[in-house]
């Protein structure tokens, strides 16, 4: 029993520390590099819809988003449906042409994700998708939700 | 003198600050950072309609015409359009691909089969998603059965760009075209 307690105490109880930040360093450099830092403030209300058959879109730096929804308004009352790109509402659909050409001349593999609230009607996404198909560009995405079991 | 004061001084720059300051930074992008995967269902758009160009004719028995109205009904058919309950639009267009000649209303082989999908301007959003949610899930339904019964293994395990996928993918084409609509 003694003979144990004196090799114990003979050891050193430090942890070596001294690699810490390398580990925090790497650590800092996997999220800063995994960071899309650019997250568009929303404008409009969009509650998802839900399906099963999804495909996840792995290439976040390649999608530019469309979102359709009512307008939030002061005091959590929600407005008439508007289409919303980057940080400001667009009030005509032709806009969305030369908006989306350009952003396909900088990425000519862009996938344009569809954020549509799910009770708004179809209508204005046939006017999008009209405006995306002039503009060239075809690759779509109908944002959705994974769809619990059972729910 | 001076000289002196200077050799006393410790010339080295204390490293002991900067593990906190990558901690600091470290706990910000992991703040910061959304690791949620963006999902979806993937469609890909026909190009914008040429003037001078007619469409190519299509046998009717090709063309499974899918019509979402206003009221949040689902028509579908080759022919006549009928309405559809959403929980069987799968099986219906499971029977029309597969169908490879058999019935003389349903299309003469998997991959002259198009699907083709009309909308109307009040027709709910919801309701266009899960009719194209299980228009998705019959092809995969049918892609996976390819693939168990030529290689054995689930479609989704199959790599990306291998010959195996694209032989499945060639079985059963996803011609899926959205009519024009009306003005």
């Amino acid at each position: 029993m003694g003979h144990f307690e004196k090799k114990s105490a003979k050891t050193s109880q430090d942890v070596p520390t001294s690699a810490m930040p390398d580990v925090v360093f790497m650590l800092l450099i996997f999220f800063m590099v995994t960071t899309v830092l650019r997250e568009v403030t929303l404008q409009v209300q969009v509650d998802f819809t839900q399906a099963e058959n999804i495909e996840k879109i792995e290439q976040k730096r390649l999608v530019s988003y469309i979102y359709v929804g009512p307008e939030k308004l002061s005091g959590n009352k929600l407005g008439a449906t508007k289409i919303q790109i980057d940080d400001s509402i667009i009030e005509d659909v032709s806009a969305v042409r030369q908006l989306m050409y350009d952003k396909l001349r900088e990425e000519p593999r862009l996938i344009v994700s569809l954020r549509v609230h799910d009770e708004a009607e179809f209508g204005k996404v046939t006017d999008i998708q009209q405006e995306l198909r002039e503009a060239g560009t075809l690759r779509i995405n109908y944002s959705t939700k994974q769809e619990q079991p059972g729910g | 003198m001076i000289g002196k004061d200077r050799e006393r001084e410790d010339p080295e720059v204390g490293g002991a600050g900067m593990a906190d300051i990558a901690f600091l930074l470290l706990i910000f992008f992991l703040l910061v950072t959304t690791i949620d995967v963006d999902t979806g269902i993937g469609l890909q758009l026909p190009p914008a309609p040429d003037e001078n160009q007619e469409p190519p004719p299509i046998k009717t028995r090709n063309m499974m015409k899918i019509l979402v109205n206003s009221a949040g009904q689902v028509m579908m058919g080759t022919g006549e359009t009928q309405p559809t309950p959403i929980t069987q639009v799968k099986q219906k267009l499971k029977d029309f691909v597969t169908n490879r000649g058999q019935d003389p209303s349903l299309s003469d082989s998997p991959d002259k089969a198009i699907v083709s999908i009309k909308t109307q301007r009040e027709t709910p959003y919801k309701v266009y998603i899960n009719m194209l949610d299980e228009v998705m899930g019959a092809y995969a339904e049918l892609r996976n059965q390819a693939s168990q019964q030529q290689f054995g293994v689930p479609y989704g395990q199959l790599d990306d760009n291998s010959e195996e996928k694209q032989t499945v993918q060639d079985t059963y084409p996803k011609k899926i075209s959205i009519a024009e609509p009306n003005q």
